[in-house]
């Protein structure tokens, strides 16, 4: 299996995904070889590291003299801007990544090669090459999610292509996004398996202390968590947040994450008049984000296009109700939620209202949702996939 | 000897619109739906009567002039018939067609289609009387049968039936209260000796309002000649053969498609083949048949759902908030005396509103969702909230409105 990043040294929802779904097959007896493009802490490069953990998960990463490990901002400015200073060291790191498939394919005994996102596609067409095994490409979002459908990067554009073309199967995250790849790449409809994504679950208790004080006060919380850039929507969410203050006194909004939007919606607020209504808190994980979460009285994923979108799903586990756009994959798995078109303004302000006033809304959502999320784990998408491996 | 008791529920709500929170206090058009959907209740009702109410009719009629001895029941919600006046008037005029043939009995129920049985006494005595006054107004016929909304039915159900001068009352046919008793008899209320009970018998009900269709059962495909023989073989061991369902059945929910049609066009005649059956109206039955036990039912069961409990619509906590709120203001609605505000709060009362808001069997069952106009229930649950905000508006605009003109009446009179 060719990844790109694995927690703890992940960025991003790419890094979880590619936990769960290894811990998963493990469990289920199938054993898996994860290949990073990075060295790993304290191990040779080359090194196979077998986790006490994971008897089933072994690991290989290349040393790589170009690149200290990429987190997330620089990912984005490599995926979405193309040539920048970045841009033509993230290809020869992702051509070097590709040679190193092929090297690997003759070292390593398997049956499926499985690699995730464009960045190593190149990885898994040369072990199919060298190999003649079959190859899966795994798609957890595409260059119209990342983009918008504006300014699309040709050249990443056309890695995805290609190692979808290349590949025996493609997996997509979820239906929306199953359809831009039959859409936009032209891959043959039957092809493309649907596999979601899970979730895992950490019980914990606590509410985030900075905002304890205005929740003493009766004051209602609303949470937006994920990157402030386009894809995620954050201008609708402050547009709507204006008109629900136009006539809810007591609630209050708080983004958190960053982004190349952040200053622009910083302003945005400020011209709103609503610097009083909406906070920012940069970037969260772990334990704060959780306690973030609890806090909230309503989680809003207002994004314009999201593959998957696991946010809502820990929002759920964390006891808080949530609105998600319909142009999201995780609305295909959850129906206790909320949910409203990313571009209607109107409805979501609706939304975040009625689910802040009428409590008997507010509770069912909640209670429904956790027992909901409780059953899309990554076991099942372990199952899925394991089905699929069968079949090729 | 069994006489089949055909009992076809005729309702459609009037259901909310799309109604945000930024409607209140400027729309009180609750229930003018546009467009192509099934939140338009014109273009529903249109598109049930083409599909079901007008051929089903026809074929009915057809069948009762050719077996004259025939009977069958209906029973209309007030609500029905409403928009069969409004939207839909020759679906009315095709129904009442086939009740001046004289072989048509119509029941007694809510005109709202309403849950007040549960919430409020008197106002369900109100509504059934409304019913009583508007089948009478259309149709030149009198209630003697009641049914109370979704097949509700407890032992307080029938007392209050009979209280009504209801010489007869229906309910489903729950297994754990008939015990070994079977639903073919007709029955006692528990301390009543001047109203009969009828049960449905739900087996064959539901085999053509449920499973006529779903290739995965064993009997499919259904025919008119297996289910004359089903009625037969309870020759000697029954009178009645109870099968309530909603009329809709045919056509809507199983389309033309599956051969409902030609089914019902068939099975009179299957089933009298054997001499000893006939299809009665629930009167005639009640002249015939005497009571055999009597039953106790301490609870309020219904039609719906595998529990045949009232979970449908009050199994959740937004359905019951919903329910209370709509009851807590009947003193002021009342009070307003003002003809829409009554109106539009009773019709905030449909059943199905609060139907539409069910979580229970999301995910598996496709029931709920199958009958709702709605993404949601809690779709549903929002728009019916902010419409009943507005209702409560209106209800105390009116209300401060009236008291300062009775303050200046008092005044002026001192």
């Amino acid at each position: 299996m060719f990844g790109w990043e694995f927690p703890p040294h992940n960025s991003g929802g790419l890094g979880t995904a590619c936990l769960g779904i290894t811990k998963s097959l493990s469990k289920k007896k199938t054993k898996v070889t994860f290949v990073l493009p990075k060295k790993i802490e304290g191990a040779e490069s080359f090194l196979r590291i077998v986790s006490p953990e994971t008897p089933y998960i072994s690991f290989y990463s290349v040393d790589s003299p170009l690149s200290p490990y990429l987190d997330g901002k620089k990912y984005e400015s490599y995926s979405t801007k193309g040539d920048s200073v970045y841009g033509r060291s993230l290809y020869e790191e992702v051509s070097r990544y590709s040679d190193f498939g092929w090297y690997i394919a003759g070292k390593e005994d398997f049956d499926v090669i499985h690699a995730h996102e464009w960045l190593s596609f190149g990885a898994g067409i040369k072990a199919k090459e060298r190999s003649g095994k079959p190859f899966i490409a795994h798609i957890h979002a595409t260059e119209f999610d990342r983009t918008g459908g504006e300014g699309i990067n040709p050249r990443v554009y056309a890695i995805e292509k290609r190692g979808m073309e290349m590949a025996d199967r493609v997996v997509a995250v979820s239906n929306l996004t199953k359809s831009i790849v039959v859409k936009h790449y032209g891959i043959p409809e039957e092809k493309v398996e649907v596999v979601h994504n899970g979730v895992e679950f950490e019980e914990e208790e606590g509410e985030f202390r900075e905002v304890s004080k205005m929740k003493e006060h009766g004051k209602k919380m609303v949470l937006f968590v994920g990157r402030i850039t386009l894809q995620k929507g954050p201008d609708y969410f402050i547009r709507a947040a204006k008109r629900v203050c136009e006539v809810c006194r007591d609630t209050f909004f708080v983004i958190s994450g960053s982004g190349d939007m952040q200053c622009q919606m910083m302003e945005q607020v400020a011209r709103e008049g609503l610097s009083d209504r909406v906070f920012f808190t940069g970037f969260m994980r772990g334990e704060k984000l959780r306690s973030l979460y609890r806090s909230a009285d309503l989680f809003v994923m207002p994004s314009v296009s999201e593959p998957f979108g696991i946010t809502p799903l820990e929002s759920l586990i964390n006891g808080t109700p949530v609105l998600i756009s319909k142009q999201s994959g995780s609305s295909e798995v959850l129906m206790h939620a909320l949910k409203v078109d990313f571009w209607d303004i109107d409805d979501m302000a609706n939304k975040m209202i009625c689910a802040l006033n009428y409590d008997s809304l507010n509770r069912c959502l909640k209670e429904n949702g956790r027992r909901e999320v409780f059953s899309i784990n990554w076991d099942k998408t372990a199952d899925k996939l394991i089905k699929i491996y069968n079949n090729l | 000897m069994p006489s089949v008791c055909f009992y076809f529920q005729v309702h459609q709500p009037f259901r909310v619109k799309k109604y945000t929170f930024f409607d209140i206090g400027r729309d009180s058009s609750y229930f003018a739906g546009e467009g192509e959907g099934d939140l338009n209740n014109e273009w529903v009702m249109r598109k049930v009567a083409d599909k079901s109410y007008i051929p089903t009719n026809k074929m009915l009629l057809d069948l009762l002039r050719e077996y004259p001895s025939m009977g069958i029941s209906f029973s209309f919600s007030g609500v029905v018939l409403e928009q069969m006046e409004k939207y839909s008037p020759e679906t009315l005029e095709s129904f009442r067609e086939l009740v001046n043939t004289g072989r048509v009995e119509l029941l007694g129920e809510t005109y709202y289609h309403s849950l007040a049985f549960l919430y409020s006494r008197e106002e369900f005595k109100r509504q059934v009387d409304m019913q009583r006054k508007k089948v009478e107004e259309l149709f030149s016929v009198t209630p003697q049968v009641f049914r109370c909304t979704e097949l509700f039915y407890s032992n307080e159900v029938a007392r209050a039936a009979r209280d009504m001068g209801f010489k007869g009352v229906l309910g489903e046919g729950v297994d754990h209260l008939l015990g070994w008793r079977s639903p073919n008899f007709i029955y006692r209320p528990q301390g009543l000796n001047d109203i009969k009970l009828f049960k449905k018998n739900y087996r064959l009900s539901d085999d053509i309002a449920f499973r006529f269709s779903s290739s995965g059962w064993k009997e499919h495909p259904l025919t008119a000649d297996k289910f004359a023989r089903w009625v037969s073989q309870l020759n000697g061991n029954g009178e009645v053969v109870n099968l309530f369902m909603d009329y809709e059945t045919f056509g809507e929910h199983q389309w033309e498609e599956t051969g409902i049609f030609n089914f019902l066009r068939s099975l009179p005649g299957e089933v009298l083949k054997d001499s000893d059956n006939d299809f009665i109206t629930l009167s005639e039955a009640i002249e015939r048949y005497k009571a055999h036990d009597e039953i106790d039912v301490p609870y309020v069961t219904s039609w719906a759902d595998t529990e045949r409990d009232t979970s449908a619509w009050t199994g959740n906590e937004m359905q019951r908030d919903a329910l209370s709120k709509v009851y807590e203001i009947e003193e002021d609605v009342l009070r307003t005396k003002d003809k829409d505000i009554i109106d539009d709060w009773r019709k905030l009362q449909i059943s199905d509103h609060f139907y539409y808001m069910g979580t229970k069997t999301m995910g598996d069952g496709v029931v709920h969702s199958y009958f709702s106009p709605y993404d949601s229930p809690y779709e549903a649950f929002i728009s019916f909230m902010n419409a009943l905000s507005d209702l409560k508006l209106r209800v105390e605009k009116k209300l401060n409105y009236k008291d300062e003109k009775n303050k200046v009446t008092f005044r002026q009179s001192i």
